[in-house]
């Protein structure tokens, strides 16, 4: 396990100059109403990178009063869903003509590998965007097959002003599975970043008017979760919140949405996906997946595979290879491309997952390799792999967000699908098999959003995605996600004389 | 609905106003006091006639005078919102002309079963199309019909001749603007290349201004098909394009809306030299629109969707939707390249590879933006685009084995020849965008004034040359005389002339065949007892300039009620009731749009459910946007463009079943 972090500087970290840190509402940047700001971090060494104003009750009203006066006067709703769609291909340029930058403030906010912010995560937020503004104009209503004289049709309208909260894992691609879906539709919005991620998020909230997006249509409000977030959850002039982030904060979202004006919610919330590999699996080719599924994104990935179930035939070489595997993970800095995990996002993080490490060793599974920190600052953590991992353990059970993997056995296809299901979540399911019969029953049986057979991540512009069970509801990305962004309204009116029904 | 209690359902009753459903008794005599009324009004405004009748020469010198005025002073900003907010599109009424096949079907059977025979007709035709000179042309017209002194003489049934609008003799008079564009591609576009016919033949594409040759182009015909087909069907079973992720695909297509941006007036100026169609409309609204639709075809790309079906046993089903092949395309002169990205923006975006034929009379835009596709990325052979002619090029890709899918755009009689082509070789399937006689429907109600611009707009958009034009105008007789006082003095405000010149409406007709047409439709509006009250004459000496025409007093059994006359020729027919307007409206055999004028909701929805045709518009006309569905009931034709639905026309359905063992649901 190589560690880079600290010393090896054979690899450049780009000048970063951080041009936006304050409040992004009604088309301009503004301090916070208290004047209050805080301060993010890079998690590489835990230093300060700048100091961001800090949003709370006070300024959402004011972000919520630019979003309403632009949905009930502004022009946003009011234009064709083609010109809605232009603007949001020339905020996808944009995207794209800033790669390097957007990329370097998600390295040094959420400790994400630069490279893959270069050639993956920036440029699939442009290739959502140009999804949503092809679909803008293809929000079809229906007319209706009346069972009386009567005319009937459905409106597919906007469904007003949205509150996004989203998480730090993937500041960028949870910015544009929220905001891509609403602007298409027509709604204005508030975001409120996670505190430990504002910084590119600001910066889209910049292209975006440079792009055209109108005044009040966009609002980013950087701010902590029991401020801001509570502040948009529980408003009266908010239609629809929009959250994706742990289980917990999503019941006080949505229990804050009830107790306030019942607006709609939708929430991506946690999971603890179980990835099934059968006996015909090709082992390297599943040893891969597996670890990929991981340990990407140093686990802090709400669809991670974090319940490792191989069959018993395989099972011994399995955890051989995925030793091997994890050991050779180079650990260091996020900018370094030979680096293949960085530092997990902050301190409450890291002691975070250090913690269920141990209750693992405690609760009696077998730790084979990994699971120490490393190097001398930051917030690095060396791939973990368990084995004799139970169903009824914490680290079995409880979402980690970490780069730690349960490996656990199982014999028939009945009891893959039992243990696979025995969770509250319902995120993700993966599947090793070249069987088709044994691929369509478990893809039916296993409760889950998505399940990706002989690959992982199965994510694409045109999929919905979403939970099930206490992951969550409502779908992001697809021509599902607008469903989340529009309301139908049905038209009736009587028929005279009609020559058909 | 049956499950709910009857006290909710009368509730529902009384809240959608069922109980305000008129019986037919109150409905009959509802009829009878409203044509009592409508006597009364008619004898009184006889009377005021008569009354008037001693002053109406002077007035109508008065009238004509305003007209000239305001023909000079025609507002250019209003001339070009008009146009912008309307378009249409029509049939290939040349190759109409052009083609045996179509003029007796007797001889097209026999045509088509002799390939020799058929090449050697359509040569000779090809011959026929180009338009004579126009001393020529003018002086057939002249001795037939159409000498102002003799026009006037034989109109017996003419309130009155205008010499219509000081516009048009201007257009006569004045020189032609040079077009600002030279012509660059004039070969055939195959395999990604710009190549000689085989035969090495070439015809010419000429000015509908002047009659006078542009360009000479190669002309293809059935072993340039077969090259073409070729390189299609290697693009499409070898090549990268079905290959490619559709957002790939979506990303060449958007590249080259923006190429067409980027070379507007270029593509705008050739398509106006080519089809005489004003360069506002192309550069105002055309060339804009063929951006917006390869956008609309580009943003559908990845959003493809087959079904998951619901199976009766421990079945999976999923349906998958793939690109149908080889596409064969024809389009017509009257909109070529709004034609171009109908048919090619949808057949691309699902991954097809195309063979398109352009009109002869108008080769030279989409051989242009053909360039533009290919430095967009678009792989070679992936669209190819062969001039030529119906007989020729257009059967031998009709009847051709190695297309998979056939579209055309043209006239009804084509039409039936290409479906036919099409059973006779592969079955292949047919979508079909024919003739039409689509009525525009002014109720008692109505708004005159912009009913009439509304009518007016539908019927002369575009030289009258739409396949939807509105030529069939009912009038409530409530309002007609003073519609067509109205629509009488619109059209001769209507400004004929060069249209490269701003401020211009109106253009020369596409050629020599299709002027020669329209004035034998006014002929015959004139011998079965129509009124003329405008227009009726070529307007000025060269070119293909007819003036504004409109005919009142139309009957439903005259030809010009009848048959598509796709030119500038305004029919005006009378109607007193709903019932009568959509049975008049219905007999027709064609099918394609209707425009209904009304502010009444309940007129409005029971028109628009009884008129049996592919598009009503009401209270506008013309709109075509990208999502909406176009394509006619009955003989104007099979299938659906634009939208959604045009998807359907260049995808396979696929249903994939496999069974599914302990399945935890079905």
């Amino acid at each position: 396990m190589g560690v880079a972090n600290g010393g090896d500087k054979g690899f450049e970290v780009p000048e970063l100059d951080i041009k936006f840190t304050k409040l992004f509402i009604n088309g301009r940047f503004v301090d916070a109403a208290s004047g209050k700001t805080f301060e993010t971090r890079d998690p590489r060494s835990g230093e300060v990178t700048a100091r961001i104003a800090e949003g709370d009750k006070a300024d959402i009203d004011l972000a919520v009063k630019a979003a309403r006066e632009a949905f009930d006067h502004g022009p946003w709703p009011r234009m064709s869903g083609f010109e809605r769609g232009r603007i949001l291909h020339k905020f996808a340029d944009l995207v794209d003509q800033h790669v390097e930058e957007l990329a370097a403030l998600d390295t040094v906010d959420a400790g994400k590998l630069f490279q893959m912010g270069k050639l993956l995560d920036i440029p699939s937020g442009a290739n959502l965007l140009r999804y949503y503004a092809g679909a803008a104009d293809k929000i079809h209503g229906e007319t209706l097959k009346m069972s009386r004289p009567c005319h009937g049709y459905t409106l597919k309208e906007p469904v007003g002003v949205v509150g996004h909260i989203v998480p730090w894992n993937y500041p960028t691609t949870m910015f544009f599975f929220k905001v891509s879906p609403a602007l298409a539709a027509g709604c204005t919005m508030v975001v409120k970043p996670a505190e430990q991620t504002p910084l590119s998020a600001l910066f889209y909230a910049h292209l975006a008017k440079e792009a055209g997006v109108p005044d009040g249509v966009l609002n980013v409000v950087p701010g902590f979760g029991h401020t801001a977030g509570a502040a948009i959850s529980s408003h009266m002039d908010i239609d629809k919140v929009s959250f994706t982030g742990s289980t917990e904060v999503g019941r006080l979202v949505m229990e804050a949405a009830a107790k306030s004006n019942l607006k709609s919610v939708s929430l991506e919330l946690g999971g603890k996906s179980p990835i099934i590999v059968f006996d015909d699996a090709d082992l390297d080719m599943a040893v891969n997946l597996v670890h990929i599924a991981t340990y990407t994104n140093k686990g802090e990935i709400c669809v991670a595979g974090s319940r490792i179930y191989v069959q018993e035939g395989i099972y011994d070489a399995f955890v051989k290879k995925a030793t091997e595997f994890a050991k050779k993970s180079v650990i260091g800095d996020p900018f370094n491309p030979r680096v293949h995990q960085g530092p997990q996002v902050d301190k409450a993080q890291y002691e975070k997952i250090l913690k269920y490490i141990d209750i693992g060793k405690r609760e009696g599974a077998t730790l084979v390799t990994g699971g120490k920190p490393c190097g001398d600052k930051g917030y690095y953590i060396e791939p973990a792999i368990f084995t004799d991992v139970k169903d009824d353990m914490a680290i079995a059970q409880e979402e980690i967000f970490g780069p730690v993997m349960a490996l656990m056995k199982f014999k028939t296809v009945e009891e893959a699908i039992q243990k696979a299901n025995s969770t509250r979540y319902g995120l993700a399911a993966g599947l090793v098999t070249k069987n088709i019969d044994v691929a369509n029953t478990v893809s039916r049986s296993v409760r889950a959003g998505a399940i990706w057979i002989n690959c992982y991540f199965g994510f694409d512009p045109d999929a919905p995605f979403g939970g099930c069970k206490m992951s969550g509801f409502g779908k992001d990305m697809g021509m599902d996600a607008l469903e989340k962004y529009l309301h139908t309204k049905t038209v009736v009116t009587p028929l005279y004389n009609t020559p058909w029904l | 609905m049956a499950s709910l209690p009857d006290s909710f359902l009368a509730d529902l009753d009384e809240l959608l106003g069922n109980e305000a459903y008129p019986d037919e008794e109150d409905e009959r005599q509802q009829i009878w006091k409203r044509m009592v009324l409508v006597t009364f009004l008619a004898v009184n405004f006889l009377n005021m006639m008569i009354l008037t009748l001693s002053q109406s020469f002077i007035r109508l010198n008065i009238i004509m005078t305003l007209c000239k005025l305001k023909a000079r002073s025609y507002d250019r900003s209003e001339a070009r919102s008009g146009l912008t907010s309307i378009l249409a599109f029509a049939p290939v009424q040349g190759m109409e002309l052009s083609n045996p096949l179509v003029q007796n079907d007797f001889t097209g059977r026999r045509l088509q079963g002799n390939m020799a025979a058929r090449r050697a007709a359509s040569s000779l035709l090809s011959r026929r199309l180009i338009p004579r000179p126009c001393a020529a042309a003018s002086s057939t017209c002249h001795s037939a019909i159409l000498g102002a002194a003799t026009a006037r003489r034989l109109l017996p049934g003419a309130l009155q001749r205008f010499n219509t609008a000081s516009a048009a003799v201007a257009a006569a008079t004045e020189e032609p603007i040079q077009p600002p564009v030279d012509v660059k591609y004039t070969q055939l576009f195959i395999n990604g290349d710009f190549v000689d016919a085989a035969s090495g033949k070439t015809f010419p594409t000429v000015d509908p201004r002047t009659s006078e040759v542009i360009a000479r182009v190669a002309e293809g015909d059935s072993e340039d098909i077969d090259r073409a087909v070729a390189a299609a069907r290697r693009a499409f079973d070898e090549g990268p394009w079905p290959r490619m992720t559709a957002y790939e695909r979506c990303r060449v297509l958007l590249r080259f809306a923006d190429l067409i941006e980027q070379h507007a007036e270029e593509i705008a100026a050739l398509e106006t030299w080519d089809s005489g169609k004003t360069l506002e409309q192309t550069a105002g609204s055309e060339v804009p629109m063929v951006a917006r639709y390869m956008r609309y075809y580009a943003g559908w790309a990845d959003k493809i969707h087959g079904l998951v079906v619901p199976a009766d046993g421990p079945h999976h089903v999923q349906v998958l939707h793939e690109p149908i092949g080889v596409a064969g395309q024809i389009i017509p002169w009257n909109f070529p390249l709004l034609m171009f990205a109908w048919k090619v923006g949808p057949a691309l975006a699902c991954g097809n590879a195309v063979v398109l034929k352009t009109a002869e009379q108008t080769p030279l835009s989409a051989l242009f933006v053909a360039s533009l596709l290919q430095e967009a990325g678009l792989p070679e052979g992936v669209l190819n685009v062969v001039s030529g002619f119906g007989p020729t090029a257009g059967a031998a890709l009709s009847s051709h084995m190695g297309v998979d899918k056939l579209a055309f755009t043209g006239s009804t009689g084509t039409g039936k020849i290409v479906l036919e082509l099409a059973a006779r070789s592969n079955l292949k399937p047919v979508t079909l965008e024919l003739g039409g006689k689509s009525p525009f429907i002014v109720m008692d109600d109505a708004d005159v004034d912009q009913a009439v611009e509304l009518a007016h707009r539908a019927l002369f958009f575009n030289q009258g040359q739409c396949c939807c034009a509105g030529s069939r105008t009912f009038v409530h007789e409530s309002v007609y005389d003073e519609f067509v006082e109205k629509a009488k003095a619109r059209a001769l405000k209507r400004v004929v002339g060069d249209p490269f010149r701003s401020g211009v409406e109106q253009g020369p007709q596409i050629d020599g065949e299709q002027f020669k047409k329209i004035l034998r439709y006014v002929q015959s509006g004139v011998d079965s007892g129509a009124t003329l009250v405008a227009g009726g004459d070529r307007s000025g000496s060269r070119g293909f300039y007819i003036q504004p025409t409109v005919f009142a007093d139309v009957e439903d059994e005259m030809k010009i009620a009848q048959e598509e006359i796709f030119g500038p020729v305004q029919s005006i027919l009378r109607f007193s009731t709903v019932e009568e307007v959509v049975r008049r409206s219905n007999a027709s055999p064609y099918g394609l749009a209707a425009g209904v004028f009304t502010r009444r909701l309940d007129a409005a929805n029971t028109l628009a459910r009884a008129l049996k045709v592919g598009s009503v518009w009401l209270n506008c006309y013309d709109v075509f946007d990208a999502a909406i569905p176009f394509g006619g009931y009955k003989m104007s034709g099979v299938g659906r463009e634009k939208g959604a639905y045009s998807l359907r026309n260049y995808l396979q359905t696929k249903a994939v079943v496999s069974p599914i063992k302990d399945a935890a649901w079905l």
